[in-house]
């Protein structure tokens, strides 16, 4: 059964701007690899729990204390654009 | 004998001995580094001033009589998605460049606190997503038997380091079986521990609940040294496991006999390469000699493993890597707003097996999708995890050849994303079930190339697992290093 993907949309979810031939071409490998990974669909899981950790875990907490942090200056040295303390962007909204 | 062929142990006796010294020690790696780089670009970064105070330091720290433990001025090197402080890390990725982290990895910590001598960072595939090493942005690693061939992948700079006594010892990180294939295709020992015995903080995710730091050594003693040097509760990592474990390296001397050992039916005989398959029986049939109860057991999920597998990881990488964005490290490619700024600095600076793999993990997870395609996915991985415990209940281990073939040429797979996901078909389970692996060297195929033998425990089992990989390593006798390792072959 082939897979319905509408990979623009599926590329503007991802935040990755694809031009028109790229978009075909990882169209066409995204429908090779899912109509293999679909063959999950053909075993029976009827009152099977999904996993979604291979370990069985409680929440890890620790005491609500302030502890040090990272430098702000060593942090904020990487970031490509910063204003002050602030990372810098572009505008958010149109105006 | 050259400086940089000894093992761990051995180099570790003699720094005790007072016979040689970490400076001596670090001066042969990197004379090693020097004649192998060239043709193998095992490392993407070497920190040769870094490396050279740690090992006048450690030499220091023995002259006042201090002992820091196994790995104390051993030159040790690291895969590049681990955070090193004040270290270029990378991922292999152009969307890194020139991040310089302001913390240490937990692992990172350790192994300083041990005392070991940092060297340097490896290739890798990019982010981890791969088999072959030849998704860096930073140009491929070659396998030191033949450069004409792929040293497996992710951690095919680690794995390629420690075949030709570039580095001592390595770590990386298994996902699918990114430690042990590549180990498996550069003739060394590579483990992936349980999930959660070592701490992944410091670590750049790829697939959290999958992802697991492990060491790559020349021999499996000297990779439960690299393990113990790391492994243990770190409360940074919410999902490190705070229980006791077995001793490691208690029954590493006692053999086979009276142990069961599972042969995995469906992994051992369609699609395994004859050279594989022989030196796989072979191996097998000198554990049966050697006193084990060897039987035929069957994990009929584990057809549906991979397809599993390459659900879940990507739709995990797609989360993981949203983190990506030109906003707080890396280089920015600049847009008229946020969502432009961030899709353009996203199409540069990730390779195309990363963009597959978020397009994959963002398909899957989306609205419509979620249910047929992840949602169904971890469901098929608790069927994989219970076929493993009763496979446990009949054996104490399970083995396998590592990867279905030895080396494949550099570019075969790259146009074929699904032939070169099938290099993990036999690595993959583990990492769905959580439970330890390790990989050994057993001998050549006709090519010359070496074959690996994997045993796999159930979770918490890394002390059957050693005992099972240091006979296999014993029985197979194998002792061959890579041509390129010698003065000789380097010229």
């Amino acid at each position: 059964m082939p897979i319905e993907i509408d990979i623009a949309k599926v590329a503007r979810l991802a935040r990755i701007g694809l031009t028109p031939e790229e978009l075909v071409h990882y169209e066409q490998q995204l429908q090779v690899i899912l109509e293999h990974a679909a063959r999950v669909q053909a075993l029976p899981t009827d009152g099977v729990a999904p996993t979604a950790h291979p370990l069985p875990m409680v929440n890890a907490f620790r005491s609500d204390e302030v502890e040090p942090t990272l430098d702000r200056e060593e942090v904020l040295s990487q970031a490509p654009d910063r204003e002050g303390p602030y990372f810098r962007v572009p505008p958010f909204l149109d105006e | 004998m050259d400086l940089a062929d000894l093992t761990i142990a051995e180099a570790g006796a003699r720094l005790r001995s007072g016979d040689l010294t970490a400076v001596d020690l670090l001066a042969a790696v990197r004379r090693r580094v020097s004649m192998t780089e060239a043709i193998l670009h095992a490392y993407l970064t070497i920190d040769a001033d870094g490396a050279t105070a740690a090992a006048v330091e450690a030499d220091a720290a023995f002259s006042r009589g201090e002992d820091r433990g196994p790995l104390h001025g051993i030159p040790i090197a690291l895969k590049d998605n681990m955070v090193t402080r004040g270290i270029e890390t990378t991922c292999s990725s152009r969307i890194l460049a020139g991040y310089i982290p302001p913390y240490d990895a937990t692992v990172v910590e350790r192994l300083k606190t041990g005392g070991a001598v940092i060297l340097g960072k490896t290739n890798l595939d990019e982010f981890a997503m791969g088999s072959s090493t030849e998704n860096s942005a930073y140009g491929t690693t070659r396998n030191p038997w033949n450069p004409d061939r792929v040293p497996g992948g992710s951690s095919g700079g680690s794995a390629a380091a420690v075949a030709v006594g570039s580095a001592f010892g390595a770590f990386g990180s298994d996902t699918g079986g990114s430690i042990r294939q590549p180990a498996s295709l550069c003739g060394v020992v590579g483990m992936k521990p349980t999930y959660g015995l070592v701490s992944r903080y410091g670590l750049i995710a790829f697939a959290s609940s999958l992802d697991q730091i492990g060491p790559i050594g020349r021999t499996v003693a000297d990779t439960v040294t690299l393990f113990e040097a790391v492994a243990g509760h770190d409360p940074a990592d919410a999902t490190s496991f705070r229980g006791s474990y077995p001793d490691p390296r208690v029954d590493l001397d006692k053999g086979v006999k009276g142990l069961r050992i599972g042969i995995v039916r469906e992994l051992s005989g369609d699609g395994i390469q004859p050279g594989v398959a022989a030196a796989f029986q072979a191996t097998v049939d000198r554990l049966d000699a050697a006193g084990a109860a060897v039987k035929e057991v069957s994990l009929p999920s584990t057809e549906f493993a991979l397809s599993a597998y390459y659900l879940i990881a990507p739709a995990e990488c797609s989360a993981n890597l949203a983190r990506f964005d030109g906003v707080r490290y890396g280089p920015r490619v600049d847009g008229d707003s946020v969502e432009a700024m961030m899709s353009a600095t996203r199409r540069d600076g990730f390779g195309p097996e990363v963009t597959r793999r978020i397009l994959l993990g963002t398909y899957a997870l989306s609205a419509g999708y979620y249910d047929a395609f992840y949602g169904q996915a971890q469901k098929v991985r608790t069927l994989v995890m219970e076929d493993f415990k009763k496979a446990y209940a009949e054996v104490d281990v399970l083995v396998t050849p590592t990867s279905p073939t030895t080396a494949f040429e550099v570019g075969e797979r790259a146009d074929d994303p699904l032939a070169m996901y099938l290099s993990d078909i036999c690595t993959i389970p583990s990492n769905l079930s959580g439970d330890p692996a390790v990989s050994v060297p057993v001998g050549l195929d006709e090519d010359g190339l070496p074959v690996g033998f994997q045993v796999l425990a159930p979770a918490l089992g890394e002390a059957v697992m050693f005992r099972v990989a240091a006979e296999v390593e014993r029985l197979s006798g194998f002792d061959i290093r890579p041509e390129l390792a010698s003065s000789e072959g380097a010229r």
